[in-house]
């Protein structure tokens, strides 16, 4: 009886025991670059380091402290929260106005789709630097139809005016193709059905714009507004080549900032308590996904 | 339903017209790159005839062909790495249904929230620790695990009806050939899907790269760019221009042919 049970047990645990031969990669793999990585960098956001990132002396809270009341720090914080919010909305505003577009039947509208999307197989590295010739003073594109029109020129990316602008206007761009990509699909999911009996009532574009498309569009739209977010919260390469978080830090993105302080300045402890901050905010942004993503956005 | 015309030229002219300004500043950078010097600082938009110089000079400027192969190197490794550990675990979420499952999958989950920003000084210690600095190794590794790819996965798997799992298994077909035979063919289309992403992504890397290489040995297209700018930006552009098309060329390539599998596929791993 007590070892039919046993062997009851051992046959049913069969698929557990494969299925964790299946997962132990992935599993080993998050725990070596992901969970024992991020315990290792609240760790660290409590200690002063020396050089080679050794945690040194237990400083408590003081790191955060220190960050809170730093200048730079919160600087750097304003000019985050400033680059999301002129990237974010405008950038999935335009991608929405492409995708609308592209998802008219018309003939030759594969090439247009193709095209739209075409910003996301550049890379940042690559998009950056022509960007950079583009914001050039002199002999970029910008100041001389500046000139052309008698404007006075701009200093794009020299400006601390300007700046993040500058940057906000090239990361769009460098997004666009992506969130373009992501709508799309969510249009071409939306049943025709829904249009066909609309149109026999006689609605205009706009009102099935307003009363269809964007309410079936809303999982999609939440969707990239959470990814939009996380990817501008994560911004780095645009501003290593563009700016380099100048001119007087204007540009000093959150991501940047960690980048300089670990591995410029060697200050690991400070860097962590920062990267403690972005792991925060994007936890807040993810937080905020799972918990209203599915009551407020309605499913088909 | 039938279109009027005026609101067909209507649409054919926003679609032309947008999708020039999209794709300006990459035909611009073309442009430049058939460009000489004096040409650039007249500020002309058609170069006055198309010359190759400046794709030979970068080629001598920079070790790009090498940077071209590591990159490569590095993104297919990744793409295959991606696909080996993601379809695995794949399998197991959707046809070995186990007690603590469901923690598993939290699990997977949780890592989504994790920026890989913020845990990335620990990473390049343990690479440092591993050795792994200037490795392919270094570059690929940390990035074979992927929870938003299993995801994409495991929904094309659920399609997959258990019963012929059962069925397999009671013919004595092992788990293993059956996830090689069977689930992998029949998963082709999501499969070229995350391979595509994988790969793109990987090729587009630029903070990992920047960090962990530090000699010309494994170094990708990526900071070879940086390097390039840096160095030229005062004078030659041209250059620096035919630089940015050679590194883009494969990534356009590849998403002006898998443009509709990605889109489709994405959309569908992100939203169910």
């Amino acid at each position: 009886m007590n070892t039919e049970v046993k062997n009851g047990w051992w046959a049913k645990s069969a698929n557990g025991r494969t299925a964790i031969l299946y997962l132990l990669p992935s599993v080993l793999l998050f725990s070596v670059f992901i969970f024992y990585p991020m315990l290792r960098t609240i760790y660290l956001s409590f200690y002063l380091t020396d050089q080679s990132g050794k945690a040194v002396l237990n400083v408590g809270f003081d790191n955060y402290a220190y960050l809170l009341q730093s200048p730079e720090f919160l600087n750097s914080m304003k000019a985050t929260g400033l680059f999301v919010l002129y990237t974010v909305p405008i950038g999935i505003i335009i991608a929405l106005f492409l995708a609308l577009l592209a998802n008219e039947k018309l003939k030759g509208i594969g090439f247009f789709r193709t095209i739209y999307s075409s910003t996301m197989g550049v890379s940042v590295a690559a998009s950056s630097v022509v960007w950079l010739f583009l914001f050039h003073p002199s002999i970029g594109m910008f100041n001389r139809l500046l000139s052309v029109v008698n404007i006075p020129q701009i200093q794009w990316l020299l400006d601390p005016e300007w700046a993040l602008f500058s940057v906000s206007l090239s990361t769009i761009w460098m997004n666009l193709g992506f969130s373009f990509l992501i709508i799309l699909g969510g249009l071409q999911n939306i049943d025709e059905h829904l249009y066909e009996s609309s149109r026999i009532d006689g609605a205009g574009y706009f009102y099935r714009l307003r009363r269809i498309t964007i309410p079936m569009l809303s999982p999609t739209l939440f969707f990239i507004i959470t990814i939009s977010l996380i990817n501008a919260f994560q911004s780095f390469g645009q501003i290593d080549i563009l700016t380099k978080g100048g001119p007087s830090q204007s540009t000093n993105l959150i991501v940047y900032s960690i980048y300089r302080e670990a591995f410029v300045n060697y200050q690991f402890g400070t860097a962590s308590a920062q990267a403690v901050f972005l792991f925060i905010l994007i936890l807040i942004v993810t937080v905020l996904q799972f918990k209203f993503g599915e009551k407020k956005v309605h499913y088909q | 339903m039938t279109m009027s015309l005026p609101k067909k030229i209507g649409l054919y002219s926003l679609l032309i017209v947008t999708s020039f300004i999209v794709f300006f500043p990459v035909i611009y950078a073309l442009m430049i790159s058939f460009m000489t010097g004096p040409e650039i600082m007249q500020g002309r938009f058609f170069p006055q005839s198309i010359q190759f110089e400046n794709y030979s000079k970068v080629f001598e400027r920079l070790p790009l062909l090498k940077y071209l192969l590591n990159s490569f190197i590095v993104s297919a490794g990744v793409m295959l790495g991606q696909l080996i550990v993601c379809s695995l675990a794949a399998y197991a979420f959707v046809f070995l249904p186990f007690r603590g499952s469901n923690f598993v999958f939290y699990l997977f989950i949780s890592t989504m929230m994790i920026p890989w920003e913020a845990t990335m000084i620990p990473n390049f210690f343990i690479i440092q620790k591993l050795d792994w600095l200037n490795t392919y190794q270094g570059l690929t590794f940390p990035f074979f695990a992927l929870a938003f790819g299993t995801f994409l996965l495991r929904q094309h798997f659920k399609t997959i009806p258990v019963e012929l799992h059962e069925a397999a298994r009671i013919a004595g077909i092992s788990r293993f050939a059956f996830f090689r035979r069977v689930i992998l063919p029949i998963s082709k289309t999501s499969l070229v899907t995350l391979g595509a992403y994988g790969f793109l992504t990987t090729w587009n890397m630029y903070l990992w790269p920047l960090l962990i290489t530090t000699n010309d040995s494994v170094r990708t297209v990526q900071i070879g760019l940086k390097q390039l700018q840096s160095q030229e930006t005062a004078t030659e552009w041209g250059v620096v221009m035919a630089g940015v098309i050679v590194v883009i060329i494969p990534t356009l390539l590849l998403l002006f042919l898998g443009q509709k599998q990605l889109q489709k596929g994405l959309s569908q791993g992100a939203l169910k």
